[in-house]
């Protein structure tokens, strides 16, 4: 069983529900990232979401645009994250971490090379955004045969014949994007999440993770009610934007956010 | 034909395809269905040759540059006269078919992304005549260089969102109209300007395109007798040389010529020619040939002329590249001015900048050919948007 099957069976069983931040890996510099995922976890993280940053992020919002700017400065390329995750891995042997980002830079540097360097780095899912199953047929099996687990988005408009395609094609989780748009927009429309979600489960058995709209304790909490996991990106990476004089701070400020987050998640299953 | 390219899912070959978030993978398959069934539409396409005849003013000519061919001293030049296309550009056959097929699905408001602003002119056009919304995505630094472009974008009603990520072009302007499009995507319908992003995009602008092949290869046949020997035409997404090139993919005595934007040149790596100097990757929704750096990151390009700053192109022109049935070749930013300034003193014709690279690729190659031999250059727009660049290159106050 993979590490992140693994985690989320864990926390299925006690109750709990699995607090996934998102960071792009080298904002606001390469130092930064590593030191930042332990203290994640220590604050209550499940999964770490990194992101490997793009010259293009078409489906970023402002705040996650601004992060790959800053982390390309650093020239932060695909093999610098994993290399991230290796030195993470040093002391970290439980926590999964799935590398999020687009297609090109990994395709760049080759299916095969990137399955068994991230495979080998202890790299447990990867999520390319613009990839979705349709066009990665020859990449699956690639990244299976290195432990690593295919994670495909969903969204509010996927019918149910593409729910049941891009779920048999998944493993690990599926990630709901809970509104049209980009990252960083809007707000959550809990009720419509509930009811898609509830489509969904009764499709497919894989948990599943929900984000997009994630900004606070209160709507974390609420999320974490409805989904197996809350994601939780853009609230995160604006405490780096407001704080680059001080990444000390901005430091601080994300274990903060997540600590409250997690507080609140868990009230949720005392109150059940 | 025997060509039929692409596949259902949009390849060709290992290129096209669908390489989207999946909040757009609905929208695709609507529209690819939307598309496929007012192309059996005896209704649409009455209605889309009415305006391209009445509204556009197809037939374009197709004019035997005499006095250039035989100053050049080799083979006869015809132009395809889509600079005098309403507009000024063959980007409006495209939009005329993309925007009757977003009335008929019911959308209320266009979006679109333009470098030079000619597409986004043509669309900001046919949204004013069919009274819908506009919004056209166009990066910071391309509002500086075509401002006139920007104006009647205006003037015509609609909004110009000035792109500030990135690289601030025309790349920068389609990854910001693809996320107002994700955002937006039940009353969007957005109009891609070229044959690159998401199956069914290259396609269907491809056959929207088309037109300009078809035309041409009749009126080749009526006023020479037959076929050309050689095509030639600019690319950049390059959406008027597959109009060009696509009815001609069959008739294998034709070659076929996809000039790319040198700049500087391509040793100096400031130019914006991927199909000579790039390799496959994937980006705005497709895999095809670009310009990227050693770690998969997209770069900046260069070319004197907007339209053809694009570091992507069609998927379709990677796999006629790969396949062999079309070569590519390059023109640098000053062999440009020279074929822009030539054609307009010796035919009285004012070129875009972006069809002087298919001109000065037409100098070089017209010599080499005999005066029986017949070179039919797509003169994909005018050059008026252009007079302010020259100008200022050539240090001409006006």
């Amino acid at each position: 069983m993979s590490r992140l099957s693994e985690k989320l069976d864990l926390l299925k069983n006690s109750g709990r529900k699995a607090l996934i931040p998102f960071v792009t890996a080298g904002d606001p510099n390469p130092g930064f990232t590593v030191p930042l995922m332990h203290a994640m976890v220590e604050a209550g993280a499940d999964i770490i979401e990194l992101g490997m940053p793009f010259s293009d992020p078409m489906a970023d919002g402002p705040v996650i645009q601004k992060a790959s700017e800053r982390a390309l400065l650093h020239r932060t390329t695909v093999r610098d994250v994993i290399a991230m995750v290796a030195s993470f891995r040093e002391t970290d042997q439980t926590t999964p971490v799935v590398l999020m980002g687009y297609l090109n830079p990994v395709e760049c540097m080759g299916y095969r090379i990137f399955s068994d360097l991230a495979g080998k780095a202890g790299i447990d899912g990867l999520l390319t955004v613009d990839m979705p199953p349709e066009e990665a047929g020859d990449f699956i099996p690639l990244l299976k045969q290195s432990g690593i687990d295919p994670i495909f988005l969903l969204a509010p408009n996927s019918t149910e014949a593409r729910i049941k395609k891009v779920s048999a094609m998944a493993s690990g989780y599926l990630y709901y994007v809970s509104l049209k748009g980009i990252t960083g927009a809007g707000h959550l429309d809990l009720k419509s999440v509930e009811e898609k979600l509830g489509q969904i489960k009764s499709i497919t058995s894989l948990p599943v993770g929900v984000g997009f709209g994630v900004k606070s304790g209160e709507t974390a909490a609420a999320i974490g009610k409805l989904a197996d996991g809350v994601v939780v990106g853009s609230a995160l990476v604006s405490k780096i934007a407001d704080n680059l004089e001080q990444p000390q701070v901005a430091h601080q400020e994300i274990v903060e956010l997540l600590s409250v987050m997690r507080e609140a998640m868990d009230k949720n299953g005392e109150e059940q | 034909m025997s060509y039929n390219l692409p596949d259902e899912n949009g390849h060709f070959g290992t290129y096209g395809g669908v390489f989207v978030a999946e909040t757009l993978m609905l929208p695709l398959d609507e529209l690819k269905e939307a598309y496929e069934t007012q192309m059996r539409n005896p209704e649409f396409l009455a209605e889309l040759d009415a305006d391209l005849q009445n509204y556009v003013g197809r037939p374009s000519p197709l004019y035997h540059a005499e006095r250039w061919s035989r100053e050049l001293g080799g083979a006869q030049i015809y132009l395809k006269r889509e600079d005098l296309n309403h507009t000024g550009a063959h980007k409006v056959n495209n939009c005329i078919g993309q925007a009757l097929l977003a009335k008929q699905m019911g959308k209320k408001r266009i979006i679109a992304e333009t470098g030079a602003g000619q597409h986004g002119v043509a669309t900001a056009t046919v949204a004013a005549r069919l009274g819908l919304e506009c919004v056209v995505y166009m990066g910071a630094e391309d509002i500086q260089r075509q401002a006139q472009n920007v104006y009647r974008m205006k003037l015509l009603g609609a909004k110009v969102v000035a792109v500030e990520a990135g690289s601030r072009t025309l790349k920068d302007a389609l990854n910001e109209a693809l996320r107002d499009w994700v955002t937006n995507v039940d009353d969007t319908f957005y109009i891609i300007g070229t044959v690159a992003g998401p199956h069914p995009y290259p396609a269907m602008v491809r056959d929207f395109q088309a037109i300009i092949g078809r035309e041409a290869r009749e009126q080749i046949q009526k006023q020479a007798g037959r076929l050309p020997d050689a095509l030639i035409a600019c690319v950049g997404g390059g959406s008027n040389a597959i109009g060009l090139f696509y009815p001609f993919i069959d008739d294998e005595s034709v070659q076929m010529f996809g000039v790319e934007a040198a700049g500087d040149g391509i040793e100096t790596g400031r130019h914006a020619a991927p199909l000579c100097a790039g390799r496959p990757g994937v980006l705005h929704g497709n895999r095809t040939y670009l310009m990227e750096d050693d770690n998969g990151g997209i770069i900046e390009t260069h070319s004197i002329s907007a339209g053809l700053d694009y570091p992507g192109v069609g998927p379709e022109h990677a796999w006629l590249k790969d396949s062999g049935r079309a070569e590519y070749v390059n023109i640098t930013d000053k062999e440009a001015l020279e074929g822009f300034h030539a054609l307009t003193k010796i035919e009285g014709i004012i070129p875009a900048l972006e069809s002087s690279h298919a001109l000065a690729y037409a100098m070089k190659k017209a010599p080499t050919m005999r005066s029986d031999e017949l070179l039919l250059v797509n003169l994909s727009g005018r050059g008026d948007k252009d007079m302010h660049t020259v100008a200022e290159l050539e240090g001409i106050e006006w």
